[in-house]
Formats: structure tokens, C-alpha cells, sequence
């Protein structure tokens, strides 16, 4: 019988391997049909990898609705939309979040979403920050460069205000910006100097920007801690290209001032929205989730856990954030559609002139 | 004690002088098995790799309904193409050729010299492996970059830097593939060679390096594909200018959604990888044979630095330390990046200390789970990758070692090796997102397989697949033919063969491929990182969320948490090795 006890073992190797792997699903048991008016036991948000909330701001909602949240990430904020847009047909969940103005317009022509007009009170806030029927703003910040006071300091420099100055000879070999086709935050950027110098004018200044000695980094990360001078890893290049809310993280312990700042003339503003998905089996939880994100709980923990300024005017803002990250006065803008219409165009050229 | 008897006359004797076992295997049984051997790898590879793969390069290839091969017209008639194809084989050819003339060396001191604290060293090469490219990139860049320790080399942003890279990654690869084959090789042929009066590197040029030839060419093949593969590395280290087809296809389909170039750069790819298995599987079949295999207590001696008292002149001691000391050069530069990532993890604002590390027990804000929770999930998650890797892989093996007398089996039998090789040549983004659209309701049963979790075992295990083969079919290959025969003479059936023939060797290769896999499975992060994740994240999928967030303390606990990923690493390879004491030769 030796070799049906081979058989034997491979096959039940097999299946306790199979049912290991099982083991952690089967939780897919609500599913009530869409279209019934109340909402199902699970609702799924699909989100990107940057989403987070404090520790047991989920389990509340639970606790009020009775709805379980299950979160899904399956990349970064392109990688989601495109994701949505390819799964249409079977979607990944019920909810989304994180899908920002630079992809509104391709979320919405491809219609992932659903018109959904949320009755919490913040809503009307929201409101302002644009997102048409199918969504609804959460939070919203700037993208800008930002400077290592204490590199100036040292040197007796006088840091650099506009993005004009960025091209001077005093500035030369000082800033790193991300990859604006690899990175969000690098095409936030692209977007900014878009909205300053005009459809026809932004390569130029992209030229002179490389003739300064600009350093491309492949992501934000990369940037702000290999290259740049004031986010903890040591670089050598003083000026990179953040967030206006990143200061506040370089306050030293201990207190003092935060020893780097945004310039606040080279921000792009940032928006970003949650919104219901085509085809979500729960669709009415998806909607008490969106109304839950715009409610005061949820938006004064945005700031701490997701970096962005909530819409919601009702909630206090941190301290640290008033002093070290205001918003940009006067962000540059470029509307949702024309990034829709011109996003592989710009990039193409982006590539072409800086990266070659 | 040998366990194998020397038979310097096997070696001419290639395919086929033996009864070929599998035809031997006539019972009903052996038929089931066989046939199950081959088919449940199948059935596993054909769900979890070629319908997502295909699904989505399908999409590209159909517009409206009908087949639309104009993107090959299209993407073809771009100059980037062409630049971006010979960027990736110039990067993945060096890389493999340096990995190749690094790691031989490598594997001799490692695996066939034995030596005060080389468990140590064989577990701290294998580190590189398992880092999510986030890390190395930081570990890497911080000392290229200019005004940082190898700033005055400007690396930074270049070719070598990328190529640095792809061996650092990889060289673990080759030496733990050759390894594993050079520390069974009978040493009496080349004693037999040198007593004819071959000098040492003679004998070793002769002799040894053609027995060696499977292995070198096993594991180079598997260098070529995860270097033409890479996309971390190449992306930041290099940027897009340096951007091969798999940034390419990463752009194309991540950030413009452009399936049509995204397919056809599928099928370039998958045509390169092709042709470099050819290629390998050439290389492989004319030298591959049965070998004489010793116990590795027999094979090893100790490495020495001062020539052993009493033994000649010319006795190979020199070619010894030349490998030592190439090995030694390259363990060297393989720490630095480590070692800079150990530093910067203890740097603490402008002092030093261990608070990183204390941080680690607890969520902070922004991260869903503590890094021991991740860190839980991810053995969690590897184990069961393993468990699927070793079932699948050695099947696979074990189907593959077989040489069937006729020509359409023999090739057969190679077609089935190929196949499961090209998980590591096929685009990670491919896969994950062919998944996306080919997983929600698989068979027409009611579950997502996307959100579910599962699949991230799955795909990991898929990857570890063709690892695991390649560690363990080179042993099952080298088993002397005349031993099976000689066990079915004596009355043995073909079952009983298996067992005692093949299974207890392969075994021994069995913690070798364990530790492949395992480590293959932590470090994974292509395809796991295009699948729909669920809120229990994987260790590297949680150091790629903290250092993407702003704060020295997050950067400093991404760091901390990369330490321990690697620590973990090394001690799991380092384990799995022990696992390899021979088992004795008392089965025959």
C-alpha cells in the first residue's frame, strides 16, 4: 500500500494547504440584493494605500450602524482609479475614498460611481470643494515645496519664495521633486506649474528648471528622506517637493519651530473624494459610510492620520497646524476635465524634457 | 560515507542507459500518481497564473469586440520601445553575468568549504533577497547620493547603480543554487584528475565546472528573470530614464491605463523570457546528468588560510583563498547597504538609540496594526505560500527529473519545466491586475477571491513555485539512474523507488528550498502589491506605508521594522538550513 500512502499524504497536503488559504475568507456571507432600502450587515471601502484613521473610529461606526467595515488597498491613488475603472463590472466593494481631483473626471466619465448627494451636516462644506453628483470631498490639501530652514540658516542664504525663483543660480542643484509619472505628489507638481505658466509655457520653465541642476527621485519617499536635507535622512539638497502639512512633523521633540516650511507660493491644491461604487451590493451602507467620513468624529482625526485638512469647517484644527501648516493663500488650479483630457499629453512631454 | 557509489562511467553515459522509471511505474497506482503529479500543478498554475495573465492581456488585444493587433504596429514604430528593449536585457545580461562570476566563488567557500561562522554568512546573503525595494532603495541611495559614504563613486542615478542593485539582490540566488549542488559532488573524479597529474584549476576548469554547468545555468536563468522583472529597484534607483518593460508595462497600465501597449509589452516579454529559457534549458540538458553525489559531511573540508601542514604545493590552496577572498570583497559590499540600514535605524533625531525599536509594539497613527502583528501575519501568510510552494514545486520536480525514453515525452517533460518557470518572468502588474478582473467569482461560485486575502498566499506561492523546483530537481536529476534500477531488480516497486530512492534525497534539498521559498514569500511584494489588500497588512506592505509617511519617527520605524524583517530572515534561512543534516545512508 506504500504508494496510495504517497498519494494519500500529496493529496492531503494539498488540501490542508487549500483549506489554510480558505480558512481566512468565508466572511462574505451579507450580499443583500442591491436595490433593498436597508443596508447589509458588511460594507467594503476600496481606498488607496495612504488611507488610515485612528485606532477604533471604524469599530464607532459599527457600533452605530451595525454595518462591519472591511478596508481594501490596492495601491496608490492611480493604480485605484485605474482599478475601478478595469473592474467595473465586479466591484472590488461598495464605497471608495481617495480617488483626488487629478482623477475625478476619469472616475466619473467611466462611471465607477453613483450619484449620491450625502444629508450630513458637513456635506454643504463639502460641497464647496467641488466633485459633482457622483462625489463627495473629505479632505483636501496642498501639495508644495518645501524648505529646510535650518540648510538657509546655515548658509546665510535667502530662501527661495516663488517658482520662478527656482530657476535662479542661487538655487542651482537644490531641488528634488518625485517623478511626476510615478508618482502623485511629482504630478501634483507638474499640475502647479501647469496652472502658473500656461498650457504652452510650462515646459520651458520645466527646462530651466533642469538647467538649475533639478534632481528627479523616483516617489515622495525617496525625495523627501534620501535626497532632501530636512526629512530626517540627511540628503544633501535643501528644497523638495512635499505637502504643506509636512512641517509640523519637523518640529523637534521637545518643542521649538518646525524646522522646514512650505513655500506657499508653489502649491497645487489637492481634493480628494469618496464616493459609492457602481454595482455595490450595499449601497446604502456605502452611503451611511460616506456620511460617517464627513461627520465631526472622522474629520478631526483626518489631519493626524491622513495628512489633509478636513472640509469640514465645525472641527478644530491642530495647533502645530496652525502655526506650521497653513494652506497656500492663492493654490494654483487646472480643472478636472482638462487633466483628463491632457494627462498621458503632459506626461509624455513631462518625460521628454526632464527625463529625456 | 559515500551514499552513492562512484561511477566515473555514468558521467558519459547521459539519457537513457538506465529503464526509464516512469515507464517502469506500470501499476494502476503509479498511473493515478502520475497523472496527478502532473495535473494538480497544472490545474494550480493554470487558475492562479495563466487565466488572470491572459484575462487581462486579452483586454488589450480586443476593442469592441473584435481582435485588434494594431498596438503592435503602434508600439513598435515608438523609439522608446526599442531603447526600452535593449535597456532591459543590457541591465538583466550584466547583472546576471556579474551575479554568475560573484556567486560561483561564492558557493565554493560557502557550500563546499566548511568554516568558523559561515552559517552566519550564508543567512546574512541571503537578507538582500527578502528587502521590499522601498528599503534597499533607501539603504542604497542614502550611500550613493552625494555628500554620503560612496557619494565621491557618483553611482547615483546610473547604470551601475541599477545593475549594484539587481546583484545585491540576486547573488544569494546563485550561490544557494550551485551550492546546494557542489556540496554533494563526489570529489573523487576531480581527486582522480588531479592525480593524473591535472593541476588544481584544470581539474577544477575539466571536471568539476561541467558537473557544475546544470546548477550555474539554473540559477543564472533564474537571476536573468527576476532582473528583467525588476521594477522597484530599476524605478528608483535608476528612474524612468533606465526604465525597462517591466516599468514600462507598470506605467502603462498603473498610471494611463493603456492596456493596448501594456499587452503587447506582455508579449515582448514574454517572448524575451522565452527565448532565455530556451537558452538555459539548452545549456542545462547537454551537460545535465547523472552525477556522483556524496554526503555533504564527505564532500566539505575546511577552509584554512594557512596551507595545511604537510600537504604539496600546487594542492589548490591558492584557487581556495582567490574564492575566499573574492567572496569575502563581495560579503563586504553586500553588509554596506545593511549596515547603513542598521545605522540609520538607531539614529534618534541628533543622537542614537534604540526608541525605533520600542516604538514598534504599538499602532501609531496612521499604520492599522503594530509591527509584531504584521510581522504575525506575514509567517502566517509565507507559511501557507510554502507549504503551497513545496506541494506544487515538487511535483513539478519530481515530474520534471523524469527522462522518458520517447523523444515527445522527453520534450514534453522539458515543455512542463519551462511553463512553470514563467510566473518570475511575466509582470507582476500583469498578474495582479489579471486577478482583479479574473477572481470575483472564479467557477461561478459565489465568492471574491480579490478581497478576500486569500489570493495573496496564492500569489506569493506562485512566485515561490519555480524556486523551489530549481533547488530541488538539479539534486533529483544528478540520482544515478542504475540505483533505481538496482532497487526495482531487487524487487522494489515503483512506488517503492520513489520513496526510497528519490524522496529521501530530494529531501535533503528539502531545507534548502524551504528557506528559498519562505524567504521569497516574506519579501514578495509585485504582485501582493497590486492585489485589493485587506486591512491586515503583510510586514512589507506595512514598511512601504510608514515610510511613505512624513516625520523622522516614521522613517526611523520603517527602518527599525526592515532590520527585523531581515534579522527574521536570516534566522528562518539559517533554520531551514539545520534542516539539512543528512539523513542517513542506511535507506539503501
Amino acid at each position: 500500500m506504500p504508494r496510495r500512502q504517497l498519494l494519500i499524504t500529496t493529496a492531503g497536503l494539498a488540501a490542508a494547504a487549500l483549506a489554510l488559504t480558505a480558512c481566512s475568507s468565508g466572511d462574505d456571507d451579507t450580499a443583500s440584493p442591491s436595490g433593498t432600502p436597508t443596508a447589509g450587515k458588511d460594507v467594503t471601502l476600496v481606498t488607496h494605500d495612504s488611507f488610515a484613521l485612528s485606532d477604533g473610529i471604524l469599530d464607532d461606526f459599527t457600533k452605530k450602524t451595525g454595518i462591519t467595515v472591511k478596508v481594501v488597498q490596492p495601491g496608490d491613488a492611480g493604480t485605484l482609479v485605474n482599478q475601478l475603472v478595469l473592474t467595473k463590472d465586479a466591484p472590488l466593494g461598495d464605497a471608495t475614498f481617495g480617488i483626488d481631483n487629478t482623477f475625478a473626471s476619469r472616475a466619473t466619465d467611466e462611471g465607477v460611481v453613483v450619484p449620491y448627494t450625502s444629508q450630513a451636516p458637513a456635506a454643504a462644506d463639502a460641497a464647496k470643494h467641488g466633485g459633482g453628483d457622483g462625489l463627495t470631498a473629505i479632505d483636501y490639501g496642498d501639495v508644495c515645496i518645501n524648505v529646510d530652514h535650518a540648510w538657509f540658516k546655515k548658509r546665510n542664504l535667502t530662501e527661495p519664495v516663488t517658482l520662478d525663483d527656482l530657476t535662479k543660480p542661487a538655487y542651482k542643484d537644490l531641488l528634488v521633486v518625485p517623478n511626476a509619472v510615478t508618482s502623485s505628489p511629482g504630478f501634483a507638481f507638474l499640475l502647479a506649474t501647469i496652472g502658473a505658466k500656461g498650457e504652452d509655457g510650462w515646459q520651458d520653465y520645466w527646462t530651466a528648471l533642469k538647467k538649475n541642476g533639478l534632481k528627479v527621485a523616483d516617489g515622495w519617499s525617496d525625495a523627501y528622506y534620501t535626497d532632501f536635507s530636512g526629512g530626517g535622512g540627511g540628503g544633501p539638497r535643501p528644497l523638495v517637493l512635499s505637502y504643506a502639512s509636512s512641517p509640523p512633523e519637523t518640529v523637534p521633540e521637545g518643542g521649538g519651530d518646525a524646522t522646514t516650511g512650505a513655500l506657499l507660493g508653489t502649491c497645487f491644491r489637492q481634493t480628494e473624494y469618496a464616493g459609492v461604487l457602481v454595482g455595490a451590493k450595499n449601497p446604502v451602507g456605502a452611503q451611511e459610510l460616506i456620511d460617517f467620513l464627513l461627520s465631526d468624529e472622522v474629520q478631526a482625526d483626518i489631519p493626524g492620520s491622513m495628512y489633509m485638512y478636513p472640509v469640514s469647517t465645525s472641527v478644530q484644527i491642530p495647533d502645530e497646524w496652525t502655526k506650521w501648516a497653513p494652506l497656500s493663500p492663492h493654490p494654483f488650479d487646472v480643472p478636472s476635465d482638462d487633466i483628463t483630457a491632457h494627462r498621458s499629453e503632459w506626461l509624455a512631454d513631462w518625460s521628454a524634457t526632464v527625463i529625456g | 560515507m559515500t551514499t552513492l557509489m562512484t561511477r566515473p562511467d555514468a558521467v558519459g553515459a547521459p539519457q537513457g542507459g538506465a529503464p526509464a522509471p516512469a515507464r517502469a511505474g506500470t501499476g494502476r497506482g503509479m498511473v493515478v500518481f502520475w497523472v496527478a503529479a502532473v495535473a494538480l500543478p497544472l490545474a494550480f498554475l493554470s487558475v492562479f497564473f495563466a487565466w488572470p495573465v491572459i484575462a487581462l492581456v486579452a483586454r488589450g488585444f480586443v476593442t469592441d469586440g473584435s481582435l485588434d493587433l494594431s498596438g503592435f504596429a503602434d508600439v513598435f514604430s515608438r523609439p522608446r520601445t526599442w531603447r526600452i528593449v535593449g535597456q532591459t536585457l543590457a541591465q538583466a545580461s550584466v547583472a546576471t553575468v556579474l551575479a554568475v562570476a560573484f556567486g560561483v566563488p561564492g558557493a565554493y567557500v560557502l557550500y563546499r568549504r566548511r568554516w568558523r561562522g559561515r552559517a552566519v554568512v550564508r543567512a546574512i546573503v541571503t537578507v538582500p533577497f527578502v528587502l521590499p525595494t522601498v528599503v534597499v532603495g533607501v539603504a542604497f541611495r542614502s550611500l550613493l547620493v552625494s555628500g554620503g559614504p560612496l557619494g565621491f563613486l557618483h553611482l547615483d542615478g546610473t547604470f551601475w547603480a541599477i545593475v549594484a542593485a539587481l546583484v545585491f539582490f540576486d547573488y544569494a540566488v546563485v550561490v544557494r543554487g550551485v551550492g546546494g549542488m557542489w556540496e554533494r559532488l563526489d570529489p573523487r573524479a576531480s581527486q582522480a584528475a588531479r592525480a593524473l597529474g591535472a593541476s588544481p584549476w584544470r581539474a577544477f576548469r575539466t571536471v568539476t565546472l561541467p558537473a557544475l554547468v546544470p546548477a550555474i545555468a539554473s540559477s543564472a536563468s533564474l537571476v536573468f528573470l527576476f532582473c528583467a522583472t525588476a521594477f522597484g529597484t530599476v524605478l528608483i534607483l535608476g528612474g524612468l530614464q533606465f526604465g525597462t518593460i517591466e516599468t514600462e508595462i507598470w506605467v502603462q497600465t498603473t498610471q494611463f491605463l493603456d492596456l493596448r501597449a501594456a499587452a503587447v509589452l506582455s508579449v515582448v516579454q514574454l517572448v524575451i523570457v522565452a527565448c532565455a529559457l530556451t537558452l538555459a534549458g539548452r545549456a542545462r540538458s547537454r551537460r545535465e546528468r547523472a552525477l556522483a553525489l556524496a554526503s555533504a559531511s564527505d564532500a566539505v573540508r575546511p577552509l584554512t588560510l594557512r596551507r595545511p601542514a604537510g600537504s604539496p604545493r600546487r594542492d589548490g590552496h591558492g584557487l581556495a583563498l582567490a574564492a575566499a577572498g573574492v567572496t569575502a570583497a563581495v560579503v563586504v559590499l553586500l553588509c554596506l547597504p545593511l549596515v547603513n540600514l542598521v545605522v540609520r535605524s538607531l539614529r534618534v533625531g541628533d543622537g542614537w538609540g534604540p526608541d525605533h525599536y520600542a516604538a514598534l509594539g504599538s499602532p501609531s497613527s496612521g499604520v492599522p496594526v503594530s509591527v509584531w502583528t504584521a510581522l504575525a501575519t506575514s509567517l502566517r501568510t509565507a507559511l501557507v505560500a510554502t507549504v503551497l510552494a513545496l506541494v506544487v514545486g515538487g511535483l513539478v520536480a519530481l515530474v520534471v527529473s523524469r527522462r522518458p525514453r520517447r523523444a515527445l515525452g522527453r520534450r514534453a517533460v522539458a515543455g512542463l519545466d519551462a511553463v512553470f518557470m514563467l510566473p518570475l518572468g511575466v509582470s507582476a502588474v500583469t498578474v495582479g491586475f489579471g486577478f482583479l478582473i479574473s477572481m470575483h467569482d472564479p467557477f461561478g461560485l459565489d465568492v471574491d477571491l480579490r478581497t478576500s486575502g486569500v489570493l495573496v498566499p496564492i500569489a506569493q506561492a506562485v512566485v515561490a513555485v519555480p524556486l523551489v523546483v530549481r533547488t530541488v530537481l538539479p539534486v533529483l536529476r544528478a540520482i544515478d539512474p542504475s540505483l533505481r534500477s538496482a532497487a526495482s531488480t531487487l524487487g522494489a516497486s515503483p512506488g517503492r523507488v520513489l520513496r526510497t530512492v528519490d524522496l529521501p534525497l530530494a529531501a535533503r534539498s528539502a531545507g534548502l528550498a524551504i528557506g528559498f521559498a519562505f524567504a521569497a514569500s516574506l519579501g514578495e511584494f509585485g504582485a501582493t502589491s497590486f492585489l485589493a489588500r485587506p486591512t491586515d497588512p503583510t510586514l512589507p506592505v506595512l514598511i512601504f506605508k510608514l515610510i511613505g509617511r512624513p516625520g523622522a519617527d516614521s522613517y526611523g520605524m520603517a527602518l527599525a521594522a526592515s532590520v527585523i524583517l531581515a534579522a527574521l530572515t536570516a534566522a528562518i534561512v539559517a533554520t531551514c538550513e539545520r534542516l539539512r543534516t543528512p539523513t542517513t545512508g542506511g535507506d539503501w
